[in-house]
Parts: C-alpha cells; sequence; structure tokens
C-alpha cells in the first residue's frame, strides 16, 4: 500500500507552512504522520500537497510560562511520558499517553495530531476538555485561542478554518486532587471502545470539583456536565452519588455501531469505564 | 512527481537515492538501499515487522514516508551485529533463548528492543513486554522472546543471564 503523489514541502517556520498552506485548498499538513499516512495509503485522503512540520524545532517545546503548560503541537507522545513538567502539571496526560498505541507509534505521534484531527476515537481531545486546555490556531491572518471544549463540531469536524494550523495546546494546571483515565480496548493498539476521563478535588470529605469527559462514546469526545455534577457537592464515595454520575454520563453517550460493539454494548461499557474512573480518582483524591 | 534525493546514515554509512515523496521509508531501505533485512508484514503500523531506528526511536518503516526521514540516522538489523561479525548481544539471545520460529518478526523484534535497552537497560519481565507491545509475532507466545531479551539485557550489563523460576 502507496499513498497516492503529492508534493512534500518541509518549511522552516509556522509563518512559511501557513503560507504553503494557505495556496492550496488541498495540502495538509503533517505531523506525525500515524492517522493521515494510513489514510492516504487507503486512498481515504488523497491530499495534493503535505506540508511536513518536522522541520520547525520551535513546535516540539514543552514549556510552563505563566501559569500554563505549553505543550508545541509536534511533540510526541513519547516526548510527554518523558517530561517533568507534564508529570508536574497535567499528570493524567502521562496516565492517557501510555494507554495509546504501542511504543513505535507513540515516539511519532503528536499531541497536536492528536487533538487536531477530530477524530472521536482519539484519547486526547476528551481528556483536554477535562483539563480546560486551549488550542493555539494560527493563520495568515494572526493567532486565536480556541477551548477545546468549543473546538469539536462534528466527527472530523473542528473549528480549524482552511489555512489554520493547530501549533500548541495550553492547558492550566491540573486541580490537585485525584484523576483517571479509564479505556476498554480490544487489542494493544486499538482506539477505545469507550473511555472515560475524571479529574476530581476532594475537600473535608466532599466532592468540590470535578470534570467527566468521555472517549468514542458520540460523534466528538463529550464533556459530562450533569455527571459531574450529581458528584460534587456530595460525600466522597457516596455509592447514590456515582450510581447518578454513571447513568448522567450514560444519557449522554451515542457511540456508533462498529466492529467494537453495538450502541448498547459500548454505552454499558461507557457506564462501566466512567464508574472505575470515579473510584479510582476518588481513592487517589 | 518529481524525485527526491534522499540521504540517510544507515547502520553507520552514508546512502543515497532517488525516490518519490510517496515512497515510504521502508520500500527506500528494501528496494533503493537493497537492504532486505527490515520486513514488510501488514503494512498498516500494527504488526512491527517493518520496525528500524530513526535517530533514536523506534518507528515502524511502513508509515514513515523516506522524505520524512530524510538526513536521519538509521539502525536496522543489519546493523545489529557485533562490528567483527559476531552476534551482537540480542541476537544471540534470540538464538540461545529460542526467541524465534517462523522468524518473520525477528528484525523488528530485534531492532526495538535495541532501542528499549538503550533506554532501560534492566527491564522486568513487565516493562519488556509493554516495551515491545507494538510488534507482534504468531509463533512463540512471547515467553522465549521476553526470556531473549532478558538474556541480551543481563550480557549487556556484564551479568549472567538467570531464568526467572517458573
Amino acid at each position: 500500500m502507496i499513498p497516492g503523489s503529492f508534493d512534500y514541502f518541509r518549511p522552516q517556520s509556522v509563518a512559511e507552512a501557513s503560507a504553503l498552506l494557505a495556496k492550496d485548498d488541498n495540502a495538509r499538513v503533517l505531523a506525525g504522520g500515524h492517522s493521515l499516512l494510513p489514510m492516504m495509503k487507503l486512498r481515504m485522503a488523497q491530499p495534493s500537497a503535505l506540508i511536513d512540520l518536522g522541520g520547525i524545532g520551535e513546535l516540539r517545546q514543552i514549556q510552563f510560562q505563566g501559569g500554563q503548560l505549553h505543550l508545541g503541537a509536534m511533540a510526541s507522545q513519547h516526548d510527554l511520558l518523558a517530561s517533568d513538567l507534564v508529570s508536574e502539571h497535567a499528570p493524567i496526560l502521562k496516565e492517557v499517553a501510555l494507554l495509546i498505541a504501542d511504543p513505535q507509534v507513540r515516539y511519532l505521534g503528536t499531541i497536536g495530531g492528536n487533538v487536531a484531527n477530530g477524530d472521536p476515537g482519539n484519547d486526547m481531545p476528551a481528556v483536554m476538555m477535562a483539563l480546560d486546555a486551549a488550542f493555539v490556531l494560527e493563520g495568515q491572518h494572526g493567532r486565536r485561542n480556541v477551548k477545546a471544549r468549543a473546538f469539536y463540531t462534528g466527527t472530523y469536524e473542528t473549528a480549524l478554518l482552511p489555512g489554520e494550523i493547530l501549533t500548541a495546546v495550553e492547558i492550566p494546571t491540573q486541580v490537585k486532587g485525584g484523576f483517571a483515565y479509564e479505556k476498554l480496548k480490544r487489542k494493544v493498539g486499538d482506539y477505545a471502545t469507550a473511555a472515560a476521563a475524571v479529574i476530581l478535588s476532594v475537600k473535608a470529605g466532599v466532592v468540590d470539583a470535578c470534570e467527566i469527559t468521555l472517549t468514542n462514546l458520540g460523534p466528538t469526545a463529550l464533556r459530562a456536565e450533569a455527571a459531574a455534577s450529581a458528584l460534587i457537592g456530595k460525600p466522597a464515595g457516596h455509592p447514590g452519588a456515582i450510581d447518578a454520575a454513571v447513568a448522567a454520563a450514560r444519557a449522554i453517550m451515542t457511540p456508533a455501531h462498529d466492529t467494537r460493539g453495538t450502541p448498547e454494548y459500548r454505552t454499558s461499557a461507557g457506564g462501566s469505564m466512567v464508574r472505575r474512573a470515579i473510584q479510582r480518582a476518588l481513592a487517589k483524591a | 512527481m518529481a524525485k527526491v534525493h534522499i540521504k540517510l546514515k544507515v547502520n553507520g554509512q552514508e546512502m543515497e537515492g532517488l525516490a518519490e515523496p510517496r515512497t515510504l521509508l521502508i520500500h527506500f531501505i528494501r528496494e533503493n538501499l537493497a537492504l532486505t533485512g527490515a520486513h514488510i508484514g501488514c503494512e498498516t503500523s500494527h504488526c512491527g515487522a517493518c520496525t528500524v531506528d530513526l535517530d533514536g526511536k523506534s518507528v515502524k518503516s511502513c508509515t514513515v514516508l523516506a522524505v520524512q526521514a530524510n538526513g536521519s540516522e538509521v539502525t536496522t538489523i543489519e546493523g545489529m551485529a557485533n562490528p567483527d561479525g559476531t552476534l551482537g548481544a540480542l541476537q544471540e539471545g534470540f538464538r540461545q533463548m529460542h526467541g524465534l520460529q517462523c522468524g518473520y518478526c525477528t528484525p523488528g523484534m530485534i531492532v526495538r528492543a535495541h532501542r528499549l535497552l538503550q533506554e532501560n537497560p534492566s527491564p522486568t519481565d513487565e516493562e519488556v513486554r509493554f516495551g515491545i507491545a507494538g510488534n507482534l509475532c504468531r509463533c512463540t507466545g512471547y515467553q522465549n522472546i521476553v526470556k531473549a531479551i532478558q538474556y541480551a539485557a543481563a550480557k549487556l550489563r556484564g551479568e549472567e543471564f538467570r531464568e526467572a523460576a517458573e
């Protein structure tokens, strides 16, 4: 399987990349290539040009500035796993990165590609929603930030405008407390049958902040606000509150019927992932 | 489509060739450079038979364009022997511990295990299994592959390999 023909560019700066992208409606940016190249081999994607971001060193940087963790879009999953800044400011990302694909794919697969692709099966979008991260989008007309919670408009559809490149992810320091990402998958390297992220904090035995988000259980990653509300203000570990949160999360799940199972099965699995993630997050809080 | 001039340092040796942008690294290595040790298995980045080391990273060369690797250092199974031509520690381990049957996955397994041991010279069996999760073997059941990698790890540390009690 070999991709169709395309022109190849390896710009040295974001400005150069965005100028190339603006010139050709059918051009695509290439990050780690582990979603795009397989699609091109299958002819499900046939870009006229690839603009490889691999030559832009600044896009690989991981920094902490102004109270925010700044991940360059070309930082790989492997880079996240190796970063002390990530451990300190957004430890849930390590737990998630370890559940993505396999070692070889993590060396090349990038955080920017994972969040920009708009695939509901990618793990990082839900986690970025839970962390209230923002994506930095740069194009010919300047730079803007869009919150992860407002970025996903449909399957493979995002707020990215033609000619824009997602260049960085900015993450507020993760709430101190408990967190967990529970992912059911058929095998190493598979996308989630169902997955759930939970980040919460507990004060004086009561849950005082909580985010619950879902992967591959709808056309986009989902933020389960009613599920989180069911826990907030309740004693940590209150069985009725956890049951209510699971029920509220299940109520917004609309998984596709695919090779991973029927919607009924995947919703049931999704409920189990939410329950496990809540319980594990509470145990760590 | 115009061909691109691609230069790589492969197993310590400068090599070059012309390839279209769409040429995959595995095809460039096997067909342009005539190094056929790295295998083509699934072609879908699942099986790991095509694993090579690219600038210190294990990668599935069926899912990397040769142009993306332009200017990089690549190590393939052909670079795993000792300089005097004797078997490297991993090759010896796979032979001594029966870490292969048909051998199709072995070039990828060994190149991946090489990077794993560079990053973690004393892995637990669990860490070995996690570290080779991107390489599929349909013959061995992995038991002897884990032993083979632990054999090599011990040898590289200058220790004698002791099999864990089963």
